[in-house]
């Protein structure tokens, strides 16, 4: 059970890689790229866990109380934030390339090749 | 020091005001302001890196100093490889921005807005001295690179260009993440250093090694080592050519950079007993880089790509440099990225020269018109020799330092992938020269449309010109010069051996950063020998016979279909077909890259 | 390559990387018993140094706060390439005018969901304010809160009123304000490089740990970046519904 998240992550790693290789729409394989990053999201949080911990939130608890681990927590964060904005300029270009090409499919937005 | 977060912070806050002002600011303040901030940040940087010379320091936000080794603030370690590429960095900028002045006809802040972000990125990697941070001012680089290489989004290639840029580069940042978060969980310490001391003294087990592996992984993706290359081809061929400039001539570099920092630093300490597969391991990817990258360069015609082909080939090179994993390996591969990244910026804005008079990139296209433009011809020519590490040449002195590191390290046939690969590359853009500023060659074979057409988009907003500005000239000209010469400046060789051994003391920088002590390690002196001189002949000599062979004789892909070469000619055209544009394609390879990496690396270093 | 190959090809590939990244794993402590040095330390620290009870923020802003320079200006700098890639093409123009335009891409929207989009407002405004300022005492902070803060008016728009609401907030405003976000957490670093020496080093006097205005420069970053984020996301959605509604192919000449 211990082990579980951080299997959990690296099949997410594998799946979303899969998803680009295999998608056949432009969209999904965006998408598929948000499902590798979840595996990083997994693998911080699951590492920073403490068994019996509190939020590290010491509003109302005394500072010395046994907390989780905060660093991870803002790793994640500088993560999401990351994700959320390289996502959304990939969809920028999705937007234009359906413009552009006409079609999203992988296959039909092949200009530059040997 | 206290300017030490302000190369970092100006342009930031730069970038910010352009982009909050760019509505009502003229095009001449666009320019102006930004390369004002870009000089000011080189003369930042320039006086980081004397101070660094000294003494390499650090720098901790927020004043967090550490306590008994355990730092819980970020740091900017400052050394004067850092520094010294904070500086490369900041000078190819302004060059650039310089360069654009009159390249476009019309670009709002914008441009200006995300170059200085770039900058922003590239210094604050350079510096930085924790792990996490490194990640962040990678995607900051990364995230800015994808907008610029759309720039020109009225074209289809832009879009494809940067869709492939941006996948495969995330998918090397969230390797990253990965690697991270493993040596989070053995050390509890983002810092470096502390990581190092952390680690050292106990074996390398599974966890460390696949840390290891990801983190490589990471970088050799933005040091676009084969198979996790194919983006950059793609991406250069349309990011508008000041950003070329930028991406061949620091950005990639800095993943190379990237390892070296962080073997010497982090896994020097577990890893040191088993260097010897390590070194294999890298040298093996570098060396199959090298050569792939300038097997792909010559048969190019779509001249951009040619020279983003041949920038992966360099960067096999410097690989090979950093993954003999001395002091000497470092200290070439320092310089040789030096004379390597103002080459290529040189070259990138001739052929952007080319591109503005004449609205092509193809190089039978182009043939005989650079005629018009014989300034510019010679300094292509020269510009070419130099790529082949013409003696005396910044390369020239980088070269001999790897091969003598090469055969110190105990790899005798690495000198001979070096030439080989200058050879191919020099005589690439050799041809290139011969065809477009003198005419010489044959005409158009027909073959190869899909290159043709790609290199016919209408790119970057020009159309034919019958002029080009002096500004446009001046630059590649001084940088041309710059690399020709900077290697015979007294002291400045032996510098950044000095700066390069300092970099390879893994104790040292433990020292330094958690402790601010310093020790300096003796550096032998290097000399050139008479078999560095044969090698560079050798180089230029294969160059221009290389040149020779592909004006005057028959077809790259009609001379090895007969004979005892066709499955040669087969492989070549073969891996040449691999690049098909199709992101699915990329990052299935990336995964071979990095199963292989991975598997290589549990198998050899346990 | 095929597609045939291309998926024989990753599955090999990948089959070796799942292998690798298992083995990897296996060394990491097993889940929730992680014992790390650095937080230990900063969970004793912030509170009696930094005076703020919330220590993911505090990290965020004060201790690792160069790594929220750089990521909000990630955020930032991928706005302004949204900006750049979805711009007005020279075979394009802004389609409809006010009067002429279908407001909701679905065909009008009801008077009830009009309404409700109305009410949301103000609601939503309050909260992230709250969240927003509250982010050293509490969960939250500024990107958290500034992600709320910028729902306000895209419940608005998604209640059918966006030609109207873009009307009263001209992108103009938006990048400006997305800039003097960003620009203004810069600004309170180089304070306190100006006034106590060193970037990011705390110049504003503490409060009473629990009540508002009581971290130092932990509060301004946090408000900042709320702005910052605001601004930046409500760009970013407003340009991708102007390609959505306005943006029309001109006709052939």
């Amino acid at each position: 059970m211990s082990f579980l998240p951080f299997a959990v992550a690296a099949w997410l790693f594998i799946a979303g890689l899969y998803g680009i290789v295999a998608s056949r729409n432009l969209v999904r394989t965006i998408l598929s790229l948000t499902i590798v990053q979840s595996a990083t999201y997994v693998v911080l949080l699951g590492v920073g866990y403490r068994n019996g911990g509190a939020a590290p939130i010491f509003a109302d608890i005394p500072a010395v109380t046994k907390a989780v681990d905060p660093v991870v927590q803002v790793l994640v964060l500088t993560d999401v934030v990351i994700e959320a904005t390289v996502t959304a300029l990939l969809l920028a270009l999705a937007v234009q390339a359906h413009k552009r090409f006409g079609s999203l499919d992988p296959n039909d937005l092949r200009v530059l090749r040997d | 020091m206290s300017i030490t977060a302000l190369p970092v912070v100006v342009p930031l806050v730069s970038a910010a005001v352009l982009t909050g002002a760019r509505r009502w600011s003229p095009r001449l303040v666009n320019d102006a302001g930004a390369t004002a901030v870009s000089l000011a940040v080189v003369v930042l940087c320039t006086l980081l890196l004397v101070r660094s010379l000294h003494h390499p320091f650090a720098y901790w936000m927020g004043g967090w100093r550490p306590k008994h080794m355990v730092s819980i603030g970020i740091a900017l370690s400052v050394d004067s490889i850092g520094a010294g590429l904070a500086t490369f960095a900041a000078v190819l900028v302004t060059a650039s921005l310089i360069y654009s002045w009159r390249y476009f006809d019309s670009i709002d802040g914008l441009f200006h807005a995300l170059m200085l972000l770039f900058l922003a990125a590239m210094a604050g990697f350079s510096l930085t001295g924790d792990l996490f941070n490194l990640i962040v001012f990678f995607e900051l680089m990364g995230a800015v690179a994808y907008a610029l290489t759309a720039y020109q989004i009225e074209s289809r290639g832009p879009i494809q260009g940067a869709i492939n840029f941006a996948i495969s580069n995330s998918v090397a940042a969230y390797a990253m993440f990965l690697g991270v978060g493993l040596l989070y969980a053995r050390t509890g310490a983002l810092n470096m250093a502390q990581i190092g001391a952390a680690l050292d003294g106990h074996r390398a087990d599974p966890l460390v090694i696949v840390a290891m592996v990801l983190l490589f992984a990471g970088f050799l993706t933005k040091a676009a080592a084969i198979p996790l290359h194919f983006w950059l081809a793609d991406a250069h061929s349309v990011a508008p050519t000041p950003v070329c400039v930028l991406f061949s001539g620091v950005m990639v570099e800095l993943g190379v950079y990237a390892i070296a920092r962080l073997y010497w630093t982090i896994f020097a300490g577990p890893l040191g007993p088993h260097a010897v597969s390590l070194r294999a391991i890298l040298i093996g990817f570098g060396a199959v880089t090298a050569l792939g990258g300038a097997i792909m360069c010559f048969t190019q015609r779509h001249v951009k790509r040619l020279l983003a082909f041949s920038t992966i080939s360099h960067v096999g090179v410097f690989l090979c440099g950093v993954g003999l994993l001395s002091g000497a390996g470092l200290a070439g591969t320092a310089v040789y990225i030096v004379g390597h990244g103002l080459d290529k910026a040189a070259l990138f804005m001739m052929v952007g020269i080319l591109l503005h008079r004449f609205g092509s990139l193809d190089e039978f296209d182009l043939r005989g018109k650079g005629r018009a433009l014989p300034l510019v011809g010679v300094l292509f020519g020269a510009a070419g020799l130099v790529l082949a590490a013409f003696p005396l040449t910044t390369g020239f002195f980088g070269k001999s330092l790897l091969e003598a590191a090469a055969i110190d390290g105990h790899y005798p046939w690495l000198p001979a992938v070096f030439v080989i690969s200058s050879a191919l590359t020099g005589g690439a853009v050799l041809r290139v020269g011969g065809r477009v500023f003198l005419g010489w060659g044959r005409g158009d074979p027909g073959d190869d449309s899909g290159a043709r057409e790609a290199s016919r988009e209408p790119d970057e907003e020009t159309e034919s010109r019958d002029r080009t500005p002096p500004s446009m000239v001046v630059v590649p000209a001084v940088l041309v010069a710059a690399t020709a010469a900077l290697g015979v400046i007294p002291g400045l060789v032996p510098g950044i051996e000095r700066a390069a051994y300092g970099f390879g003391d893994h104790a040292a920088y433990i020292g330094w950063v958690l402790r601010g002590s310093a020790r300096f390690p003796a550096v032998p002196h290097t000399h050139l020998a008479a078999y560095d001189y044969v090698y560079a002949a050798g180089a230029v000599a294969g160059a221009v016979a290389m040149a020779a062979v592909g004006l005057f004789g028959p077809g790259v892909r009609v001379t090895l279909a007969r004979g005892a070469l066709a499955p040669l000619t087969g492989a070549v055209n073969g891996f040449r077909d691999l690049h098909s544009g199709h992101i699915g394609d990329y990052i299935a390879w990336w995964t071979v890259g990095a199963a292989v990496l991975g598997a290589a690396s549990l198998l050899l270093l346990t | 390559m095929s597609r045939c190959v291309r998926l024989s090809v990753f599955a090999l590939a990948a089959t070796v990387l799942a292998a690798v990244l298992i083995v990897g794993f296996a060394g990491l402590p097993a889940f929730g018993h992680f014992h790390g040095v650095d937080g230990n330390v900063i969970d004793g620290v912030g509170v009696t140094e930094r005076h703020a009870t919330d220590l993911v923020t505090a990290l965020n802003f004060d201790f690792r706060g160069f790594d929220t320079l750089g990521e909000e200006f990630i955020l930032f700098g991928s706005v302004l390439g949204i900006v750049l890639i979805l711009r007005e093409l020279r075979d394009e123009h802004q389609g409809p005018r006010l009067e002429e335009a279908d407001e909701h891409m679905l065909g009008g929207a009801s008077e009830a969901l009009r309404l409700l989009g109305l009410i949301l407002v103000p609601v939503l405004l309050a909260i992230g304010g709250y969240i927003v300022v509250h982010g050293q005492i509490t969960p939250g902070g500024g990107f958290q809160g500034g992600i709320v803060l910028a729902t306000a008016p895209l419940s608005l728009f998604l209640a059918g009123r966006y030609l109207r609401t873009r009307f009263v907030a001209p992108h103009t405003m938006l990048e400006v304000g997305e800039a003097v976000g960003a620009a203004g957490y810069a600004m309170v670093g180089i304070a306190g490089l100006v006034f106590v020496g060193i970037f990011l080093k705390n110049f504003l006097p503490f409060g009473i740990p629990g009540h508002l205005l009581s971290a130092g420069q932990i509060d301004v970053a946090s408000l900042a970046v709320g702005v910052e984020v605001s601004g930046a996301f409500l760009v970013a959605w407003s340009e991708f519904l102007d390609q959505a509604i306005m943006v029309r192919r001109r006709r052939a000449q």
